[in-house]
């Protein structure tokens, strides 16, 4: 039990945390990001809204981030990253490497 | 052609591994290759249906669907793998005892295989979904699709082929091993699988965002093949956080003690399934394995 309730206390507070989260626009339109560099304060969690323009289905994936999620075609989709420390943070689409590519800079 | 073969080729090859470990560990028993067929298909009509409600679970729950989904879908078969783990421990005795007398098939009754056939169609599932959703935007694009549909022919071949090599490299194991080493493996791909639930749940924001323990891509890469494999087999992660490394050992943790217990209760190599007795404390005493 002694394990659980600090645990329930971080969903809590990680929950209300959400609500006033600040949200970060992508766009990806014909196979590339939208713009291919985001700069987000350091320090904090963003919200990237990924609208997806394109008719394919697409998966945001980034290593450094320690993120991968599926975006459908003609849709959208969040994406939850930070608190980050500065620096660049490279992320692809997965479905199309060779043009998908962009980077979160964090300062 | 090539990034598609190699795109599909991941996906396949990790629920691939799951299945090739799961046939391992059910060699010798009557009637698992239906069980596991079952798994497999259910698995592959249930990717169709999630692909093509991809959009309703990523919107859900305020846009983290997709992510809870997913977790949802690990711990669950971490579960499973559980299930059948604490019970094989109890009964491995026995089977191996029988594989050896009859060198057949054993109907073993009681031996909840469906949990496993469980296991292996949430594998199929959630790495199928991937390939369905891939494949369909590959087949609406331009006139590459036909070649990028070879590569995802290629890719899956490739996937089912080392899937294929890992099994038949277990099954070389003896019999009198091959359950202790099976049980290993399943034990560290629900720990593995539980440390993968807990970066989905982190990046829904239902479990606080950490900063990784470690970066180990350069000396492992988690993408490449053996980085791959390893993530499936032994739950490899090039940069675990610490949530991630407690749910590994948590779940690695309380599965052994589990095994270990349900072991210590075991009634031996007699035939008897099931029978709590007034007399287990003794046997508890008595049987220190």
């Amino acid at each position: 039990m002694t394990r659980i309730a600090p645990a329930i206390a971080a969903l809590l507070t990680a929950g209300i945390a959400q609500a006033d989260t600040p949200v970060v626009d992508l766009t990806i339109k014909d196979h590339r990001f939208q713009p291919e560099a985001v700069t987000i304060p350091a320090g904090e969690k963003v919200k990237l809204m990924v609208h997806n323009q394109d008719a394919t289905p697409e998966e945001f994936e980034s290593y450094e981030l320690n993120r991968e999620k599926i975006i459908p075609g003609h849709s959208k989709a969040v994406i939850f990253v930070g608190p980050l420390e500065p620096g660049e943070y490279p992320f692809f689409g997965e479905f199309n490497q060779a043009t998908a590519q962009g980077r979160v800079i964090a300062e | 052609m090539f990034s598609t073969a190699i795109i599909v080729f991941r996906e396949v090859l990790e629920a691939a591994l799951v299945v090739a470990v799961v046939l391992a560990a059910t060699q010798g028993l009557a009637g698992r290759n239906r069980w596991i067929v079952g798994g497999i298909a259910g698995g592959l009509l249930g990717s169709l249906l999630v692909a093509s409600l991809t959009q309703e679970i990523s919107m859900a729950f305020e846009g983290v669907g997709q992510e809870l989904f997913n977790a949802g879908i690990l711990l669950t078969a971490v579960a499973m793998l559980a299930w059948h783990n604490i019970w094989m421990s109890r009964h491995a005795s026995q089977l191996v005892a029988r594989l050896k007398l009859v060198g057949t098939n054993v109907s073993t009754g009681q031996l909840p295989i469906y949990f496993l056939a469980t296991a292996v169609g949430l594998a199929v599932l959630r790495e199928g979904s991937e390939v369905v959703l891939f494949t369909q935007g590959l087949a609406a694009g331009g006139s590459e699709s036909l070649s990028m549909l070879w590569g995802a022919l290629v890719g899956l071949g490739a996937g089912l082929v080392l899937g294929g090599l890992i099994y038949f490299g277990l099954v070389r194991i003896p019999t009198r091993h091959l359950f202790t080493v099976t049980g290993w493996l399943i034990l560290l791909l629900a720990a593995g699988m539980a440390a993968s639930a807990a970066g989905f749940l982190a990046q829904a924001g239902w479990l606080p965002a950490q900063h990784p323990l470690w970066n180990s891509s350069d000396l492992l890469s988690q993408h490449s093949v053996a980085g791959e494999i390893l993530h499936v087999l032994v739950g490899y992660q090039e940069r675990p956080t610490a949530i991630q490394l407690s749910f590994y050992v948590t779940t690695l943790v309380l599965i052994a003690l589990g095994m270990h217990l349900s072991r210590q209760r075991a009634p031996g190599t007699s035939p008897r399934f099931h029978q709590p007795t007034e007399n287990q404390e003794y046997i508890v005493c008595g049987k220190s394995r």
